[in-house]
């Protein structure tokens, strides 16, 4: 057996990887971004020389596909650069859209968890919910994102909530089909032990559903969660582009500002993998709180 | 309902039919059996002769369909209501979360025993079993026959006088087995219970037993109900003696005489 090492299990096979992705991200920004080189100088009529052609390809102000560095520098500029309140900080939207995705992470998750023990609990609802439920997701969040907005927006309520309520339509559902799976994974053994204590339904919950579920909810929390960002996201969309990493998607995609675009996205994905892993984080400590083998 | 009140369980003419979608199946016929306070009865037959069932039903995790029974002179479900037996299942069973202690702690917990009788109950439970000291491990520190004994803890840890054991020692090894035995009985002189206990070992059945129940499959019935003759004292060496083989030879008898060959 070999000892467990963090250079060889974790990095080494981690980076490698990067480095192919980042490798091949670069031949295709050359590819992608010559053309443009190529009509400029055909206009200007000159020839453009190969090393002057990989170059230019790179700094281009709209690319087609921005070069890592171009991407890095973009976000380098827009999180150290700018004050935290400015409007051109990335840190300012990744904040606006992590609080909505927040609070409707939190909404979602509790609203999951208390269909699944009502799913589990009564055979009424088992009946009539789940397909709602499932049926739920059928419908494309984009086509329903906007008509939230609005609706909520006619009644008066505009700002955090409409968007952290897409959130929440889209986070329940992984929590409520874990969470039910998880109620009823104790086995029959275990209810009957229950049983012949005389056990109340009360007590068979928080004594042995509960904490049977727990690996079920926060294998499901780590979907929500990642899934809640996107919903923000959308939901910034239809808001006219105000604030919110959606806000720069949009506008960037308005402009041609590739550059803008591709910062915000990796700014969503880092956001989206810093909650996984707080998620990720929260299921080990209760796992080793609860007596797990290591 | 007819009950003798010397009787821990009582059965007449009991009967249990489960409703398949292959048809009628008859898991228990026509059972009449007592047991007094203070037996150790085992129940042995091959699997579908409805031993198992027998024990659900006293634990009023089944209905029967045909006959009565009564439990401490009430319905099974009246005495489980009371807290009437402990349950021992042919696995451990222990909550994976919860350490050994805190496993023994369970029933006591839902019985709503008090804090300090919780834990003196289980510090003298460990002690029965022979757990002392390992009452902060969690299940999968321990062994098989370990975890066993710890859910035979559990089922002792409150004042239950009849101890329900289906098959507890049934996936354990000879040796192991053998060890429990031996402590089983010494638990039994010790607290006065009376035990029904579920096996498919002759040895095991007669070593343990004062009454023993045989069964048959097909459908499940009790072809036979053979009181033992050895002492209540009895160290593992009994198991030579022509008493006790002459016992397991009529437990033989029975269990070929209910089989049917023809099938």
């Amino acid at each position: 057996m070999h000892k467990p090492s963090f250079l060889r299990d974790k990095l080494l096979p981690i980076s490698t990887v990067v480095a192919l992705l980042i490798a091949i991200w670069y031949i295709a920004a050359v590819f992608l971004n010559a053309p443009f080189e190529r009509d400029t100088a055909a206009r200007a009529g000159t020839e453009i020389a190969f090393s002057d052609l990989v170059g230019n390809t790179m700094a281009q102000e709209r690319p087609v596909l921005p070069a890592p560095h171009q991407v890095v520098a973009e976000i380098w500029d827009t999180t150290v650069n700018r004050a935290i309140t400015s409007k051109r900080s990335l840190v300012y939207h990744a904040w606006i859209t992590l609080s909505a995705t927040l609070l409707g992470f939190g909404i979602g998750a509790a609203l999951g968890v208390l269909l699944a023990v009502g799913i589990v609990h009564n055979r009424a609802m088992d009946r009539s919910l789940m397909p709602w439920v499932i049926a739920s997701q059928t419908i494309p969040i984009l086509a329903i994102a906007p008509m939230i907005i609005v609706v909520l927006n006619a009644i008066g309520i505009a700002g955090l909530l409409p968007k952290a309520l897409i959130s929440t339509y889209l986070s329940f559902f992984p929590v409520v089909v874990g969470m039910v799976k998880g109620l009823r994974s104790p086995e029959t053994i275990q209810l009957d032990l229950m049983h012949t204590y005389n056990a109340s339904a009360a007590q068979t919950f928080w004594k042995l559903r509960w904490p049977s579920s727990m690996p079920y909810l926060f294998t499901s929390l780590k979907v929500a969660v990642a899934i809640s960002l996107v919903g923000a996201i959308v939901g910034e969309l239809p808001t006219g582009a105000v604030a919110g990493l959606g806000a720069r998607l949009l506008a960037g995609s308005y402009y041609g500002q590739t550059v803008q675009i591709w910062a915000a996205l990796f700014m969503a994905a880092a956001l989206a993998a810093v909650l996984v892993m707080i998620v990720g984080f929260a299921h080990s400590a209760v796992l080793k709180r609860m007596g797990a083998k290591p | 309902m007819t009950s003798n009140s010397a009787s821990v369980v009582s059965a007449r003419n009991l009967g249990l039919t489960f409703q398949t979608s292959d048809g009628p199946v008859n898991a228990l016929t026509g059972v009449n059996l007592d047991v007094a306070k203070g037996d150790f009865v085992s129940f042995i037959g091959p699997s579908g002769c409805g031993k198992t069932t027998f024990l659900r039903i006293i634990a009023d995790l089944e209905k029967p369909t045909a006959g009565t029974i009564a439990v401490n002179g009430k319905t099974p479900e009246e005495a489980r209501h009371n807290r009437a037996y402990g349950y021992v299942f042919q696995a451990a069973a222990l909550y994976p979360w919860r350490t050994i202690e805190k496993n023994i702690a369970l029933p006591l917990e839902i019985m709503g025993y008090a804090k300090d009788e919780r834990k003196a109950r289980i510090e003298r439970t460990l002690e029965l079993v022979n757990l002392t000291g390992f009452g902060k491990k969690y299940p999968w520190q321990l062994s098989g026959g370990m975890q066993q004994r710890a859910s035979i803890a559990r089922a002792l840890a409150f004042d239950a006088d009849l101890l329900l054991m289906d098959e507890p020692f049934g996936a354990l090894d000879e040796i192991v087995r053998d060890h429990l035995n031996e402590q089983l009985l010494k638990l039994w002189a010790q607290t006065n219970k009376t035990i029904c206990f579920v096996t498919h070992s002759i040895p095991e059945a007669v070593y343990l037993s004062t009454k023993i129940v045989v069964m048959s499959p097909r459908p499940g019935r009790v072809t036979d109900i053979i009181e033992s003759t050895l002492p209540r004292e009895r160290p593992l060496g009994i198991r030579e003696t022509p008493e006790f083989l002459e016992i397991a030879h009529r437990v033989r008898e029975g269990l070929r005489a209910g089989h049917s060959y023809d099938e």
